[in-house]
């Protein structure tokens, strides 16, 4: 029944966005606007859900060597324990002894109780366009959707918090490449836009708390489910900067400023981007 | 199981002790960032790159020009203002033969093309683009344009075609840190994005007068 609706939905979706030219951008964003209005009557209809679905069940199903489940795995409110955990990440993790965002915990997770090689779960860990998530991306999306409805409210109180803010703040300004470009670059003026799409003004608390609560999104252009973690890969692809690791302390101090940001923002996880 | 909540009591209360540490020595001021932690956690990140480490590493660390921009968000302080424009405007390179105008249907191509020095770039498959419209308007054509940067159509025409002003369009184009320290606009010549003559290209773009851009 789910299944079908999403499938209804996404056909009306495609027929919705699917316009010829570049110039039909902005009719684009107009399609997706009314299908994320669709999403708010009915908010079962998003495709990014069977994802959560397929991240629950990885969550339950014992995997890896050592064949055991991650309903043992912390995520910094108990083991086991998934509701309103994202909404309080990153958080610093005294096992591990750092800052940790949603997907670095779940690779962590995935490492320390069921076996996984951390180098393994590293390569190549986002999906190509039209690709669905991997198994790390669907555990995310999982857990990031037992905390939608809520407010990001990690604390960023402990020190190593606090510097893994700090490092964010000065990655985000930090200029270098050979386009000088830095995320200060494209997202720290309101209402600006690359070609026809509008950028988030993530140097500014309100602009921030607009759309950080959005992710793991599903992608109207690549129709995928994208993490935060992808989605900074993007980012630095765009900026003509090195592919940064997955869950390297890089992209979780970015990932912590961008969050401390959006401090009190609504999380709506899966969300819908274009 | 004893043994773990033992654990979890003594973690909960280093936590606790940690906690009032910190609230007391940093609630003044934000957590201060050593420069090297920063640049150690870039190389430590941005390491799955599939090209020669001689093309890769020195666009990892900003040069003097950059960490100023950074550290001031992209607001120079008027002494650093002036010593931005005079370093960059020494890294101009000016065509041998003194021509600055070359082909704006080039311009035009070049203008409109993105593509080149991402990391799925490699190795490259053809000439790198300059992406002007990515950030500029520049025709009444195209009204797939960007906002980050000013709008450029009628560039030349509103500078009455002069001649100066090709050649600031040149630098501009070459290195616009030479005429707007902190720019937000990539060095085109200096970092070697585009060749001479695409930059010839662009300043055809903007300053021809049968130029779209002037039209």
């Amino acid at each position: 029944m789910k299944l079908a609706r999403i499938m209804l939905l996404a056909v009306g979706m495609a027929a919705a966005v699917s316009l010829t030219a570049a110039a039909q951008d902005a009719d684009t964003e107009k399609g997706i606007e009314k299908y994320r209005q669709m999403l708010r009557e009915d908010p079962w209809s998003n495709p990014g859900l069977l994802d959560a679905d397929r991240g629950e069940t990885l969550w339950k199903t014992p995997r890896g060597p050592n064949k055991v489940s991650l309903e043992k795995c912390d995520l910094g409110k108990g083991p086991g324990k998934v509701d309103g955990a994202f909404a309080e990440m990153p958080r610093f993790f005294a096992d591990a002894g750092r800052v940790m965002d949603l997907e670095a915990r779940l690779l962590w997770c995935q490492e320390k109780l069921q076996g996984f090689a951390h180098a393994d779960l590293i390569k190549r860990p986002h999906p190509g366009g039209g690709q669905p998530v991997k198994d790390t991306g669907a555990l995310a999306t999982y857990v990031a959707s037992k905390s939608s409805g809520m407010k990001l409210s990690a604390k960023f109180a402990h020190p190593k918090e606090k510097e893994s803010v700090a490092l964010g703040e000065e990655l985000f300004n930090r200029r270098s490449g050979p386009f000088d470009f830095a995320c200060a670059t494209c997202h720290a003026e309101a209402g600006k836009r690359i070609r026809l799409q509008p950028l988030g003004f993530l140097a500014s608390p309100e602009g921030a708390k607009k759309v950080v609560g959005e992710w793991p999104a599903y992608r109207v252009s690549t129709t995928n489910v994208m993490t935060m973690q992808h989605r900074l890969v993007d980012c630095y692809w765009q900026m003509r900067l090195p592919e940064p690791e997955m869950g390297s302390e890089l992209t979780v101090a970015l990932i912590s400023f961008l969050t401390k940001q959006a401090s009190g923002g609504q999380i709506s996880a899966p969300g819908l981007k274009r | 199981m004893a043994g773990e909540s033992t654990m979890k009591i003594i973690s909960i209360a280093a936590a606790a002790l940690l906690l009032v540490t910190a609230t007391s020595a940093m609630s003044q001021q934000k957590a201060k960032i050593d420069p090297a932690k920063v640049d150690a956690a870039v190389k430590g990140a941005l390491v799955a790159f599939p090209a020669p480490p001689e093309v890769w590493q020195p666009r990892l660390t900003p040069d003097e020009t950059m960490k100023v921009c950074a550290a001031s968000h992209n607001n120079p302080s008027k002494a650093q203002f002036a010593a931005i424009e005079k370093r960059e405007k020494a890294a101009i390179e000016y065509p041998a033969d003194g021509k600055f105008i070359g082909d704006w249907k080039k311009g035009e191509a070049v203008a409109q093309n993105g593509y080149g020095m991402r990391f799925t770039d490699y190795p490259p498959a053809r000439a790198n683009g300059g992406n002007c419209y990515a950030c500029h308007q520049l025709s009444k054509a195209e009204v797939s344009y960007g906002t980050i940067g000013p709008s450029l159509l009628g560039y030349g025409k509103l500078r009455d075609f002069k001649e100066a002003e090709v050649k600031t369009a040149y630098e501009k184009i070459y290195n616009s840190h030479a005429t707007f320290p902190c720019s937000l606009m990539p060095r085109f010549g200096t970092n070697k994005i585009l060749t001479m003559d695409q930059m010839k290209d662009l300043v055809a773009l903007l300053m021809s007068p049968d130029s779209p851009v002037n039209k």
